[in-house]
């Protein structure tokens, strides 16, 4: 009844081609803009900062990337999680070596560092896809994790082999309390999905979606394969590695190579998979469950008054963890954000079905 | 030379090792186009399986006889990975028929996770160890060719035997038996496996519990050497390697990239390592794949994947 677009017409090519096309979700996307901006910021705890929103923001950005490798592309990525620590190391020299460096740009070169790893880890989709492709990205995830543990002059001769930043700021405001690290998180966070919807719907995108769908196809009509992946490799790690130094950075702040083994890959695969393959929104979707369920699993038996202990628990969290993905594999292959589109249709017709 | 050879031997069976886990990929692989992650988690629930029966049936059955434990313990542990096979067959892969590669890869990983939880739920996470009375003291060999002679352990090659054993019978299963043809048919085509009336949920049972059983050995062989603990499961990540080296349709590719990993992996170690500041065993296998993948996708064995628009 309130969610329906008869009366809207459009009536030129600008109007055609937004991104909501229809009023209402113009309305509600403004809300959730005008939620995360002022009224978190305003009524937030720091424990919903630092153990909720913050992660969810930053596991959503690499989501976002991944999802353009893997949703978009068709390449599937067990090294997600490669890449966000070449980007955290890597800015983290530029911030370490070079005086004066503005976090922006320090943020900005550790994508391109990641972008570069990641070209050069895809350059065997070329001739490999599916599981074989996942094995070299798997490489591509051990070898980072030795080579950050190992040589030490990417961690700037650390003895410990954990390294750490302090005094982020960005223009001269510091990015200190939790409230200045969450704004500082969502600012990027809604550059870059702005920027990954448009990218997707361009005619990069438009080609990433035809080499996923069948490549060889794709390449008859005149769509070179080799730019296509090796520009979704370069967009997804980039994107990807933007996050790792926002995880290094601003939620851990100290950080070793552990924080970004192969179990992080897995995690934002999981949430590619959950919130929907090829949906931006998807990625936000998949990572809210991610971080959330875990969290919420671990209150569920005190609110019931069942004491357990932290190793039984973390077991629970397992098995639930692995039967609501089988799950939701099995109910909803398309995820979170099929399951949100299925919503919209039937809401645009309830309460008249016809 | 001496050292080099003992070095090659410690490969050799290292890489035998990789090679049972990778088997459990290839034959689930084969057989249902499922690409298996969990088979890492099967091996570690079958290993806890194993080592807390043993501990368990005794106390139950008041008996002290440590052969007797650890058949029975086998014999639990087996049923339990065929109900395992049965379970997810029924719940889960049963489901997500003519899905995409990738939806049951992950749903593999769904259960990959459960098990893990599931099995140290049931069992615990402590370091446990499993005791099936395999040889622990090193031996001598060849003592006139070299001096010195050569040091070898023979837990390792009564393992190498286990393995070797246990493929020959697979081999034979597969080649002939009625029900190894049928797995065959299957592999080779679900639709026409299934017109002539081979009764598909019935065989991925049954492979599921073949890989069941290949994860029961190779845990147990890896559980007696290093104590079953949740890092037995990441061990599986090793097979990922071993199967792309020698292809995923097939069973002597498992065999022998198994074997290669091993040994490439220990010789690099010890030659090439001190090149690179020492640990490149984590990952020397994933690159040698990665290169490998480069120049020949299929693998060693592999069926070469053709594009058909």
């Amino acid at each position: 009844m309130l969610y329906r677009e008869n009366g809207q017409f459009k009536t030129s090519y600008a109007a055609d081609q937004q991104i909501f096309p229809i009023a209402q979700d113009r309305i509600a996307i403004g809300l959730v803009l005008l939620v995360a901006f002022v009224v978190m910021p305003l009524a937030g705890s720091e424990y919903l900062f630092r153990a909720v929103l913050i992660p969810f923001m930053i596991l959503a950005l690499a989501a976002l990337g991944l999802n353009i490798l893997v949703g978009y592309c068709g390449q599937i990525s067990l090294g997600t999680g490669a890449f966000m620590a070449v980007g955290a190391y890597a800015a983290y020299n530029f911030l370490v070596r070079i005086d004066g460096m503005p976090l922006i740009v320090a943020m900005l070169l550790g994508g391109l560092s990641a972008t570069v790893v990641g070209v050069l880890f895809g350059i065997p989709s070329l001739r490999i896809k599916g599981l074989y492709l996942a094995v070299a990205t798997l490489a591509a995830q051990f070898f980072t994790d030795w080579a950050f543990l190992r040589v030490s002059w990417f961690t700037n001769n650390s003895t410990s082999g954990s390294v750490s930043v302090a005094g982020l700021n960005v223009f001269g405001l510091p990015i200190e309390s939790p409230v200045a690290k969450y704004l500082f998180c969502l600012t990027v966070v809604c550059v870059f999905a702005l920027a990954a919807k448009n990218l997707t719907r361009s005619a990069t995108g438009r080609q990433w979606m035809a080499i996923r769908d069948m490549d060889v196809a794709a390449a008859v009509i005149g769509i070179r394969p080799v730019y296509a992946k090796l520009t979704a490799f370069a967009v997804s790690s980039f994107i990807v590695g933007v996050a790792g130094v926002l995880w290094a950075f601003v939620h851990l702040g100290a950080w070793e190579p552990a924080a970004f083994s192969i179990d992080r890959s897995f995690q934002l695969l999981f949430m590619v998979i959950i919130g929907g393959l090829g949906s931006i929104m998807g990625a936000f979707f998949g990572a809210a469950f991610i971080v959330v369920l875990p969290i919420i699993l671990d209150q569920v038996p005190h609110w019931f008054g069942i004491p357990l202990s932290t190793a039984t628990t973390s077991h629970l969290v397992h098995m639930i963890f692995g039967a609501l993905i089988v799950f939701f594999l099995i109910a909803e292959p398309h995820g979170l954000a099929k399951l949100w589109s299925i919503g919209k249709q039937k809401l645009r017709l309830w309460p008249f079905p016809h | 030379m001496g050292f080099f050879l003992e070095t090659l031997f410690g490969g050799l069976m290292a890489g035998m090792l990789y090679s049972l886990i990778a088997l459990g990929f290839v034959l689930i692989y084969k057989a249902s186009g499922v690409f298996n992650f969990a088979q890492g988690a099967m091996v570690l629930f079958a290993a806890l399986a194993m080592a807390r029966f043993a501990e368990w049936i005794p106390k139950w059955l008041g008996f002290d006889n440590l052969v007797v434990a650890n058949l029975l313990a086998f014999v639990v542990a087996m049923a339990l990975m065929v109900v395992l096979a049965w379970l997810i067959e029924r719940l889960c892969l049963s489901r997500l028929v003519n899905q995409e590669g990738i939806t049951l890869l992950m749903a593999t990983l769904g259960i990959s996770y459960f098990l893990d939880g599931l099995g140290q739920t049931l069992f615990g996470n402590d370091i446990y160890s499993i005791n099936v009375g395999m040889p622990k003291d090193p031996a001598m060999i060849l003592e006139g060719t070299f001096e010195g002679g050569l040091l070898i352990s023979k837990e390792d090659l009564v393992a190498a035997l286990i393995s070797a054993a246990l493929v020959l019978a697979l081999a034979l299963f597969f080649q002939k038996t009625a029900t190894g043809r049928a797995l065959r048919a299957v592999a080779d085509d679900h639709q026409a496996a299934q017109s002539i009336g081979i009764p598909l949920n019935r065989i991925w049972v049954i492979v599921w519990s073949v890989a069941g059983f290949a994860a029961l050995v190779a845990g147990i062989i890896w559980g007696s050497k290093l104590g079953v603990q949740f890092s037995l499961s990441l061990v599986a990540l090793k097979a990922l390697p071993v199967v792309i080296l020698g292809g995923l349709t097939s069973v002597p590719g498992a065999i022998l990239g198994g074997l290669i990993i091993g040994v490439g992996e220990k010789l690099s170690e010890i030659y090439l390592g001190s090149f690179f500041g020492g640990g490149i065993e984590i990952w020397f296998a994933y690159v040698l794949a990665l290169g490998f993948l480069l120049v020949r996708p299929q693998g060693l064995f592999g069926e070469k994947i053709i594009d058909r628009v």
